[in-house]
Parts: structure tokens; C-alpha cells; sequence
């Protein structure tokens, strides 16, 4: 069994007296594109945010191993440093600025200054961000700027990929062009997706976990997954 | 003996002193989070106000505890309606904008009154303490401010208008649940802070002597004691730091002169800031008033 | 990409006019007053690069120009030739700014915070220079003298000679070319990926940060530059008024800096200069009349600024005329587009 990407161990964090994260044992392989699910308050956008260092870990509350090294206790420009590429749920980027600025600053990270020119003209290409590229952030709707987050992830050239709802706002055939990108994504890096619309993770094919009241409920294949009783439990009788 | 009982009054009164200054502030960034960095002029406002009455032959106890108040009051309304209200959500502005206020007020009183120091004559004389000369005026603002706090406290407990308050205070939203206009009630609430600043410089006239640049020596002290003091509680915040600080200048001032007593003040405000950002009510008092 | 709009570029020409003006002005007119203009100049684009490129807002930027005036001060006092009192005066003011920096940006305090530890801090430096009358307030032979300052110190000098003194014509000449330079090392922070990544913390620190840049070390970086500059205008002018006084810490003095650079505008290096030179003008010239408080003529622009132009006059005048650029090259380029369909289609 090769070395996992990303390990959790007994995996727990707290808020005040709620359990939000339940001793979770999680293992990502090299070049895996997992998706996360579970209904609201199933704690798994909680453990991406302790994935991603913006949770600190409590003090013998479980360990989490990027390639090997424990990250507890890591801020996060410190695991991005890695070569960790992150999208939160919110969409954040640098709103005054153009799209090629922003992407100009995702890939200086990583690249030497010259370089940058062509990385951030390669990612507008695989984006399609052409017609965009020197608009400014702010001004676009907000499907075009989930779009340019993935570009800024695209631009870190990233190992690991860490995405909290890439899904949202997006309609009609952005949504297949966001999951060709996304399993592009994945042909050179690991990829964790949080999503809760099943419609995209459908799409996206992969392994899936599902979280349910702060624990790994399940996991497995798609398909299977979605087949299991437990899981139509909880998601339909939580939405109903 | 005599010289412990100095001491203990002295230190009594500058806690006095800081509550009293930082009541107008502490009520304006309570509730509206909105830094107020005209709040030293309208304390030196309310000394003008009672210098002016004074002079024109009305009361002198009526001018200070009455007419400050409402005069600096409206001056409040007047740059809420003018000012803040298009500022809200926009904090660094507001402090520029009342930073800018600030110099015009000091350039407006300089105007009418000039930009001599002036006094206005004390209504309580001394007394004596053992070998030390009391200035009895000093008793008189420790009693005002405990007034002053304790009707604060049954407003904000007791009233109606303490209920719109404390949902204010939360958050606009719950205000307007209530079914009150937030915008009315940022109104309300500067007007009503402005008042108390003006009543804080009326009050303190006798003691400070006034200059149109004076507002300059409350706008630090205020401005500590109740940015320490969190926006989490209004009262109870800006009484503790009031207590810390002027406790601890004028232990200092004691043992080394006044100067020191203000800069160990003001560094130690820093201090408790950067341990503390959410200020001391944010950490310790959240559940209070 | 070489350029980054948002930033904007060096424009040479633009730049040497403005040099030119500046250098040749001695040849015409009086440099007692244009060298005070270039010092209020100067320090106004120290706050302006960290505020208007970092969005840092330091509401005691005197603190570090007064060090700057103060450090020199007591500096030449005691060692007479001035080269290391000026190199001190530039680097004390760093330091400190330095610790102060990382103390407030490595506890993550928020802006509001951050402008009253600033204020605070030139508060503090303000009540302690007043107070240290006497001789029990002494660095080396350099007496303290509280509110009344430090008088009568050598003036700058030509480096390694301490009899040639510069002042008059020459000292208006240091002034200039220390504002060109430092102008010239802000457009070269901004060309630097540090500065681009400046104007990205300034949109979005969070996004810096997870996009890997340490930003605590970024702010702390920028606030220690900027006050290195504020230390050098300090010292300068401490050069030209030839005393040093605790009113450079004061209230009035950081409220006028940062209205300078905010009528100025933010987020350009021309704004703050210029706002500086015409608002220091109008300073020198309110203060030889007696009718209108000179407070009272800041307050207003202060407070009709904040209302109306909230990101200053420069930017706002840009702004009117990239929008009238836009429309022309809109309209030339759909006139372009509509004759490239009328032509016809050759097969390729």
C-alpha cells in the first residue's frame, strides 16, 4: 500500500460541548478524487476546515498527515506551502483586482517571476477565463467567480487539492465544464470535494464518504454508496 | 492615616473622572460600533456650553447638568443627520470623518471664544483633610458618576428604551425585529451619547479649565478605557477599565508624577489590546450589561 | 504580464517633468517654503504607500516622523558629523515600527485596532517628550528640554566633511532628491511581486493567506519601510526648522498627514504628494491670517472628503478620465469590428 496523501487519526474537534468532528479515521491515496457528504451539520465542512489549518487542532485531539508530516498545529500558509491548493465555501478572492492579477498572485507562490506570464495565460486557457481575463473581480456574477477560484487553484499547480463547495452557484453547462476541469485537476494531484449537491457528485463518478453527525458514516464507490439504505436515510430524511 | 485617605480619594476620583469622560463613547461604540473621535470636542462643548450660560447670568448648577447636555446633544443629532448616517458599516471612515469633525469644532469654538484658556469658577469650596487642603468639588463628580452609572444601568435593565438598546446592541437586526427602525435608534443613541458627553463636560468645567484644544486630553483617556473595555457590555466593560486604569496612573502618579502615570495608562491599554482584541467585556463580561 | 493595471506604472515622462520642475525651481524662486513642501511631501507618500497600497492605516504616522526628527536630534548632538545621525535617523523609526508591526499584525488585531495602537503610540511618544524638562533628561550631551525641545544642533552636512553645512539652496536640493528617491523605491516595491502582493492583501487577506503568503510578515514589512521613510522626512525636517519639539508628536500633526494623503487620494503615489504640497500651501498661507482657525479649514476638507471622494482626488480624476478613454476605444473598436463584418470573407 503506497504512502496516503492526506491520513487523519481519531480525528476530533470541539466547540464549546458539541462534538462538530468524531474521532475520524480518513485515508486519501496518490491521484484520488474523493468527495465528502453529508447532510448540513454532518461536520464535514468542519474537518475540511481542520484539513486546511483554518481550525486549529486541540491538543490530543487526533492527528492529521499530509504526506506523512503531521500538519497539526499548522497555519494555513503554511500547508498551502506544501503544495496544497484550497477553495473555501465562501468565495474569497482578491475582489478589486483583475482576474489576471489574481491569478498572477496564486501562481508567483509557486513559480519564479518570469514564469508567471505563462502560467497565469495556461490557466486562463483551461478555464476559459479568456473573455474575462482583464476584468475586474468584483464586477462578475458569481458563477464566473467560483470559475476563477478554480483558476487560482489551477495556478498553485498543486499536489493536493482541498474544495468546499465548488458547486454552488453554478448552472447548466458550467457545471459539466467545472467537472471535466476537476478530474483534470486530478490527473496530477489528489482531490478532496465537499459538496451536498448530489446531482454534481453524481457527475464527478468518484469515492465518496459520508459524514453524518460529526463521524464517517460510509464509504465507497458512488453508485454503491447512494444504494445504501443507511444513506438514503439520513440525507432524505434529513431533507425531508 | 490622613495621607492613605488622600490617596484612596484621589484614586476614586480619577476612576470617576475616566467613567465620566467615556460614558458618551462607550454608549455611541456599545451600540453602534462606531468609533467617535469628535468625542473629546463635544466634552469640551459641554465646558463651553456651561462657560457661556454662566457668563449670560443663569445658574450655574442649571447650565451644566441641564443646558450642556442638551445643547451638545443636538449638536449630536445635527452630525448624525449630516455625517454618520452615511458612514454606517464603514468604520475607518467614520473615525476619519469625525477625526475631521473633531478639527472643526476646535476651529469653530476658537472663533467665538478664542484661543485662550478660560476658567469657570468652582460652586463647591475646599476642605480640609488632616494636613491636606480637599478640593470638595471632587467629591461632588465621584457622586455624579456613581449617579450617573446607576441611572444608565436601570435604563438599560428596566426601560423600554434599555430593551431597544440591548437588542441594538446585539445586533441591528434584532431591533429591527422589534419593530424599530435601526437607523432611528443609531439616531437616538448618538444623540444620546453626545448628550452625555456634553454633561461629562459641563460637569468637569469647574475643575479642567477649558481650551478649545482640551478635547484632545479626554479623547485618549475615553478612547482606552472603553476600546478595552469591549463593546460587549457597555456598562460593566467601561467601569472595569475605568477602575484598572485610573487605579493603576494614579498609583503612578504617586510614585513618579503624573506624566508617567499617563504613559503607563496608555501602555497598557496596548498591551491589554493586543492580549485581548476583543476587549476586556468581549473576554470576561460577556454576559453582562 | 509585465504590467499590473491595478497598480499602475512608472511614467517616465510624467516623472522627469516633474524632476525637472523640482530641480530648476532654485534657479527662479525662494526655497525656504518649497523645501518644507517636498519634507510634508515626502512624508505624506510614506503613509500613502502603506495605506493606500497595503490598505494599513497608521493614525500616529507621526510618531515616526517625529523619532526620525528627534533621533537626529539628540544623534548629532552628541557625535557632531551627521551622516550616522541621518542613517539612525531612518533606521530607529524602522525598528520600532518594526516591533510595534509584528506585536499588532502577528496578534491579528483588526484595522480599527490598529488605528488606535498607532494613535496611542504618538500619544505616548507626545506626553513623554513634553515632560522631560531638566536636566534629568539627558542622552549623552543632548538634553531632552520637554516642551521647549532641542535647539541650536548642527544642521546636515556634506558626508565625511563637518564644516561644509548644508542649508539654503543645498538643503532644498537633499529634500528634493530624497523625495524623487524614495518615489522611485515605492514604484520599485510596487513593480515587485512584494508590492503586488501588497495590493492582494489589501483586497483579501484571507485569500493571501491561503494562497500561502505569510501576511503578518508582508504588513509588518511595509509598516517598517514606510516608517523608515517618515523617520527620514523627520529628520529633514528637523534640518529646516533647526529644532525639535514635542509637537511633532502631536494630534494635530497626524491628523494633517493623513488628510494630505487622503485628499491626495488612495492608491497612487502622485496623490499624496501632491495633497501634501497644495494642502501644506494652504496650511502656510491660512496661518498668516487670523480670521478663519486653520482646524477649522482641515476639518472641513477632512470631513467633505470622507463623504464625498472617499478615495481622494487623484484616483477620482483617473477614474473620470480612464472612463472617457474606455468610451472612445470602445467606439473606435466597434467601428473596427463593424468593418472587419463588412469586409468581405476570404477563405482561408
Amino acid at each position: 500500500m503506497s504512502e496516503a496523501v492526506v491520513e487523519t487519526i481519531e480525528l476530533t474537534k470541539r466547540f464549546g460541548g458539541v462534538t462538530a468532528v468524531d474521532r475520524v479515521n480518513f485515508r486519501l491515496g496518490e491521484r484520488e478524487l474523493r468527495c465528502l457528504i453529508g447532510p448540513n451539520g454532518a461536520g464535514k465542512s468542519t474537518f475540511f476546515k481542520c484539513l486546511t489549518g483554518q481550525y486549529p487542532l486541540d491538543h490530543g485531539s487526533g492527528r492529521i498527515l499530509i504526506r506523512g508530516n503531521d500538519v497539526g498545529g499548522l497555519r494555513p500558509h503554511h500547508i498551502v506551502r506544501m503544495g496544497v491548493g484550497i477553495k473555501t465555501q465562501v468565495p474569497s478572492v482578491m475582489n478589486g483586482l483583475t482576474v489576471m492579477e489574481n491569478l498572477w498572485l496564486a501562481a508567483r507562490r509557486t513559480h519564479g517571476w518570469h514564469r508567471c506570464g505563462s502560467e497565469v495565460q495556461r490557466v486562463v486557457e483551461e478555464v476559459g477565463l479568456g473573455e474575462i481575463a482583464r476584468r475586474t473581480v468584483g464586477e462578475l456574477a458569481h458563477g464566473q467567480r467560483q470559475m476563477v477560484e478554480i483558476g487560482i487553484v489551477l495556478a498553485q499547480e498543486p499536489w493536493l487539492v482541498l474544495l468546499d463547495e465548488p458547486a454552488a452557484g453554478i448552472t447548466g453547462a458550467e457545471v459539466e465544464r467545472l467537472v471535466n476541469l476537476i478530474r483534470q485537476i486530478n490527473r496530477t494531484a489528489s482531490v478532496i470535494v465537499v459538496d451536498h449537491d448530489m446531482e454534481f457528485v453524481r457527475m464527478l463518478g468518484a469515492d465518496i464518504t459520508v459524514f453524518y453527525q460529526g463521524a464517517v458514516l460510509t464509504e465507497g464507490h458512488v453508485d454503491d454508496v447512494l444504494a445504501d439504505a443507511r444513506v438514503r436515510e439520513v440525507y432524505i430524511g434529513n431533507r425531508a | 492615616m490622613d495621607y492613605a485617605a488622600v490617596v484612596i480619594l484621589e484614586i476614586l476620583y480619577m476612576i470617576s473622572f475616566i467613567a465620566l469622560v467615556s460614558a458618551g463613547l462607550a454608549v455611541v461604540f456599545g451600540m453602534m460600533r462606531v468609533i467617535n473621535l469628535a468625542h473629546g470636542e463635544f466634552v469640551m462643548l459641554g465646558g463651553y456650553t456651561t462657560l457661556a450660560c454662566q457668563r449670560a447670568g443663569i445658574d450655574l448648577w442649571f447650565s451644566m447638568l441641564v443646558i450642556a447636555p442638551i445643547v451638545v446633544g443636538l449638536v449630536g443629532l445635527i452630525v448624525e443627520r449630516l455625517v454618520i448616517r452615511f458612514l454606517y458599516g464603514r468604520m475607518i471612515d467614520t473615525m476619519l470623518a469625525t477625526w475631521g469633525l473633531s478639527l472643526l469644532l476646535i476651529g469653530i469654538v476658537t472663533l467665538i471664544f478664542g484661543s485662550s484658556a478660560v476658567n469657570v469658577p468652582t460652586p463647591i469650596p475646599g476642605y480640609q483633610l488632616g494636613a491636606y487642603q480637599m478640593g470638595g468639588y471632587n467629591l461632588f463628580i465621584i457622586g455624579v458618576t456613581i449617579a450617573l452609572y446607576i441611572g444608565m444601568w436601570l435604563v438599560l435593565r428596566y426601560t423600554r428604551l434599555g430593551l431597544i438598546a440591548r437588542g441594538a446592541m446585539q445586533s441591528a437586526d434584532v431591533a429591527s425585529s422589534l419593530g424599530y427602525n435601526p437607523r432611528t435608534v443609531y439616531m437616538v443613541t448618538f444623540t444620546i451619547g453626545a448628550a452625555l458627553s456634553g454633561f461629562a463636560g459641563g460637569v468637569l468645567a469647574p475643575l479642567t479649565g477649558l481650551l478649545p484644544a482640551s478635547g484632545g486630553g479626554y479623547i485618549a483617556q475615553s478612547f482606552i478605557a472603553v476600546i478595552t473595555g469591549g463593546s460587549g457590555a457597555v456598562i460593566s466593560g467601561t467601569l472595569t477599565s475605568s477602575v484598572l486604569f485610573g487605579t493603576i496612573s494614579q498609583i503612578v502618579s504617586f510614585a513618579s508624577g503624573p506624566v508617567l502615570g499617563d504613559i503607563v495608562m496608555l501602555a497598557l491599554a496596548i498591551v491589554l489590546l493586543r492580549l485581548m482584541p476583543t476587549g476586556i467585556s468581549g473576554r470576561f463580561l460577556r454576559n453582562s450589561q | 504580464m509585465k504590467v499590473w493595471p491595478s497598480i499602475g506604472q512608472m511614467r517616465w515622462g510624467w516623472f522627469l517633468l516633474g524632476a525637472a520642475i523640482i530641480l530648476v525651481w532654485p534657479a527662479f524662486f525662494d526655497t525656504h517654503t518649497p523645501t518644507i513642501l517636498l519634507v510634508w511631501a515626502l512624508f505624506a507618500l510614506s503613509l500613502g504607500l502603506m495605506w493606500g497600497y497595503a490598505g494599513l492605516l497608521s493614525f500616529g504616522h507621526t510618531a515616526y516622523f517625529g523619532l526620525g526628527a528627534y533621533v537626529y536630534a539628540i544623534a548629532v548632538v552628541n557625535i557632531g558629523e551627521s551622516t550616522v545621525p541621518l542613517l539612525l535617523a531612518i533606521l530607529i523609526p524602522a525598528i520600532v515600527a518594526a516591533i510595534i508591526g509584528a506585536m499588532m499584525f502577528y496578534g491579528r488585531i483588526s484595522d480599527v485596532y490598529m488605528g488606535v495602537i498607532t494613535l496611542v503610540v504618538s500619544l505616548i511618544l507626545f506626553k513623554f517628550m513634553s515632560a522631560t524638562a531638566g536636566d534629568k533628561y539627558a542622552i549623552g550631551d543632548a538634553r531632552l528640554g520637554g516642551f521647549n525641545g532641542i535647539p541650536g544642533f548642527p544642521v546636515l552636512n556634506v558626508p565625511g566633511l563637518p564644516d561644509v553645512s548644508l542649508f539654503g539652496v543645498p538643503m532644498y536640493y537633499v529634500a528634493a532628491v530624497a523625495l524623487l528617491g524614495c518615489y522611485l523605491i515605492c514604484r520599485w516595491i510596487l513593480a515587485r511581486s512584494f508590492g503586488r502582493v501588497l495590493v492582494g492583501i489589501r483586497e483579501n487577506e484571507g485569500r493571501c493567506e491561503l494562497l500561502g503568503y505569510s501576511v503578518p510578515a508582508y504588513k509588518t514589512a511595509i509598516f517598517s519601510i514606510s516608517a523608515a521613510m517618515a523617520g527620514l522626512a523627520g529628520c529633514l525636517f528637523a534640518n529646516w526648522a533647526e529644532i525639535v519639539t514635542p509637537s511633532v508628536f502631536s494630534l494635530r500633526s497626524a491628523a494633517e498627514v493623513i488628510i494630505w494623503v487622503i485628499v491626495g487620494g488612495l492608491g497612487t503615489l502622485v496623490g499624496p504628494i501632491l495633497g501634501a504640497i497644495v494642502l501644506g500651501m494652504l496650511k502656510l498661507l491660512l496661518s498668516e491670517q487670523t480670521v478663519i482657525d486653520n482646524s477649522l479649514i482641515l476639518g472641513f476638507i477632512l470631513v467633505v472628503v470622507v463623504l464625498a471622494i472617499p478615495r481622494g482626488v487623484v484616483p477620482a480624476l483617473q477614474y473620470w478620465f480612464g472612463r472617457r478613454a474606455r468610451i472612445r476605444t470602445q467606439r473606435s473598436a466597434h467601428t473596427r469590428a463593424r468593418r472587419r463584418v463588412a469586409a468581405p470573407v476570404r477563405p482561408s
